[in-house]
């Protein structure tokens, strides 16, 4: 079947309309996103497909309807939970991290938690300390929890599927500045499954690991990179959790060189955890240390210069793939 | 609720109704020109106006002594300028510059002014209630009799640490007015289409705590309402609620299309209800003052804003240093 281009926005749109109708258990509900369509229209039009028992908005309530959305999984009904802003999810850890991670453990397994929270993260234009965050590695820190973080629609379709099939708990982190970016996707049905990295970009010699936003500024670094002759392999991981060490593993073995990117702050981040695996791992494969280009370790300034200043830019990511290159390791004198 | 026909007489004095007048007018011209500043650019991010409202915020702090505390939501500039939060250092700050309250890294939604005892400015709804209660806490706990006002909306109200904090506020006596600004709408959903029970207020009274609705479009019930809860608070009889039903004119923030009400609505509002309408009438229809006398607080007002918005445009951007101030750890 034919591919189109859409926006991240309309492939979420397709994957909870194609599941909802595929699936009397999946459920939707949130703040505004019934009758509004949704603050990133995500939802738009499903209200009058699926009717108010389905697409349901809720009070401004993020803890409680967190729950609600984890008790109803609890009973094998398959909700997911819109929050406006990861930063608003804070209110809703408690049962996130207490009760949906641990419920199937706790059950010995008897139990399942098909929970699905969307919700979106990020900087983008100035909306200051509290709505800009990347929040990933908190739940990426919790046995439990499945975290996804599609960089494309593609991506974004495909993963959101899968969340509606399996089930576990899943953060489905989505990002304010990709809404309105396009790509290719076919028309048929198709999932991706959880844990398994893309290759973005196929290149020699550096690996540069990006997720979600920071995907498009590490093909933008590796398209100017490359008009030095250097030659980039961008890896998303898609999901961190399942981490698909595998392909990340084979790349760095290819290229020996690794760049990660995050757009969270530095300190106790992803790209943290995913370069002492590489190290463990691969150690003897690396020519260069692993270098982390990441958000500063500070809240988000309200300034547009200021965000700008504390999130990793292509400049940046360029910079940092540029020193990993001319970085070698000396040898030992024999 | 007087509506403005019948509103032409009051007991008040001239000098109180002209500072009604003036504190209000301050907080409309003030937003409509950061609505200006913010169709030109000047302005990113959210900004929410307080456009329609302004007659709670003049009235309560007509109640307030010095001490007194204050803590509201993203829609803070008027509970600023009302308090005497200086309009260039808002209007800086709505502009992300170094002149700013927060040095333009916090914004619209994050202010701070411990001179004033203003308190935030808080972007994630309904977290300003417990913050409230603890500063009322630590009033109490220091032996003085200060309030604190804490502001929050319709759909503030529905969030559960509201609930926990009525308890402990009442359960321990907390010097708090917990001040519901009911103005019908949470972005677009209206106060029947989030809860089945619509007297906000009343959900206090499962607590202990009593409190009442007020006409927030009218000062003056709005000042005798203040009165009435302070005086509880500061003889030590613990919480209060004032649920106050009025109104936003503009859309929930500068973003907002408002396909959720009719022209109509707002315009019925708006001629019927106007909170400083209402104080022009009731200075002009006796007498208390000419029309003369209010177009010279018009264009002193005028002034104000004007070089409030010179001085935002004006103040430099924040130095890129300034990622490394104010963060500690
Ligand atoms: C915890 C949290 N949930 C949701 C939001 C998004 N949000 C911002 S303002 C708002 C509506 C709040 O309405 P209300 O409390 O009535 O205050 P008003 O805007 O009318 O002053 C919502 C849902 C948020 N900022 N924080
Ligand atoms: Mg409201």
């Amino acid at each position: 079947m034919a591919d189109r281009e859409i926006m991240y926005r309309d492939a979420l749109r397709e994957a909870i309309d194609e599941e909802m109708a595929a699936n009397a258990q999946v459920f939707i509900i949130g703040e505004g996103i019934a009758e509004r369509g949704g603050s990133y229209k995500v939802t738009e039009g499903l209200l009058a497909k699926y009717g108010k028992k389905r697409v349901r908005d809720t009070p401004i309530a993020e803890a409680g309807m967190i729950g609600v959305g984890v008790g109803a999984a609890i009973a094998g009904a398959r909700p997911i939970v819109e929050i406006l802003y990861v930063d608003f999810a804070m209110l809703g850890m408690e049962m996130i991290v207490n009760q949906a991670a641990k419920f199937r453990l706790m059950t010995g397994g008897t139990g399942r938690v098909p929970f699905i929270m969307r919700t979106q993260g990020g900087t983008g234009g100035g909306v200051a300390a509290q709505h800009s965050q990347s929040l990933e590695a908190l739940f990426y820190h919790i046995p439990g929890l499945k975290v996804v973080m599609p960089s494309t629609p593609y991506d974004a379709k495909g993963l959101l599927k899968y969340a509606l099939r399996q089930d576990d708990p899943v953060m489905f982190l989505e990002h304010k500045h990709l809404y309105m970016t396009k790509g290719m996707v076919p028309e048929g049905e198709y999932v991706i499954e959880f844990g398994k990295a893309d290759i973005k970009r196929e290149g020699s010699d550096v690996t540069l690991i990006a997720w979600s936003n920071m995907v498009p500024r590490a093909m933008a670094a590796a398209a100017e990179l490359a008009k030095d002759g250097i030659s980039v392999e961008v890896v998303d991981p898609r999901t961190l959790s399942p981490l698909d060490t595998g392909t990340i593993l084979a790349s760095v073995a290819k290229t020996k060189r690794v760049v990660i990117v995050q757009e969270a702050v530095r300190r106790g981040g992803v790209a943290s955890d995913i370069a002492s695996i590489i190290q463990e791992q691969a150690f003897y494969d690396l020519d260069a240390p692993i270098t982390i280009v990441a958000g500063l370790n500070t809240p988000i300034p309200f300034n547009l210069e200021l965000e700008k200043a504390s999130v990793p830019q292509v400049p940046d990511v360029v910079a940092a793939v540029r020193k990993v290159l001319h970085h070698d390791i000396p040898m030992a004198a024999e | 609720m007087a509506g403005k026909k019948e509103a032409a007489k009051s007991n008040v004095s001239r000098e109180e109704l002209l500072k009604y007048y003036r504190e209000m007018l301050l907080i409309r011209r003030f937003e409509e020109k950061a609505g200006q500043l913010y169709g030109m650019g000047l302005i990113g991010g959210f900004c929410h106006l307080y456009i329609g409202q302004e007659a709670v915020v003049v009235g309560l702090e007509a109640c307030t002594k010095e001490g007194d505390k204050r803590v509201t939501s993203y829609r803070d500039h008027g509970h600023m300028l009302a308090c005497g939060m200086d309009a260039n250092g808002v209007m800086a700050e709505l502009t992300g510059r170094e002149g700013g309250y927060s040095k333009g890294k916090g914004g619209s939604m994050h202010m701070f002014s411990r001179a004033k005892h203003f308190y935030g400015g808080h972007g994630i709804v309904g977290a300003q209630v417990p913050l409230g209660a603890g500063l009322a806490m630590a009033d109490k706990y220091k032996g003085n009799d200060n309030v604190t006002f804490t502001y929050f909306g319709d759909g503030a109200a529905n969030q559960g640490q509201v609930y926990e904090t009525y308890n402990m506020a009442e359960l321990w006596q907390l010097p708090v007015i917990f001040v519901i600004e009911n103005n019908g709408y949470a972005m677009g959903t209206s106060v029947k289409r989030s809860t089945k029970s619509t007297t906000l207020f009343g959900r206090g009274l499962a607590y202990g705590i009593p409190g009442e609705q007020v006409d927030g479009m009218d000062v003056l019930a709005v000042k005798a309402a203040g009165e009435k809860a302070v005086a509880h608070c500061r003889a030590g009889n613990g919480p209060y609620i004032l649920e106050m039903m009025t109104y936003r004119y503009r859309g929930h923030s500068m973003s907002d299309p408002a396909k959720y009400r009719t022209r109509e609505e707002v315009e019925k509002m708006k001629a019927e209800k106007d909170a400083i309408e209402h104080v022009r009438d009731l200075l002009l229809t006796p007498g208390l003052a000419s029309e003369e006398d209010l177009k010279a607080i018009d264009r002193e007002i005028k002034d104000v804003v004007n070089a409030s918005a010179e001085f935002a445009k004006e103040s430099p951007e924040p130095s890129v240093s300034e990622l490394y101030t104010d963060i500690y750890a």
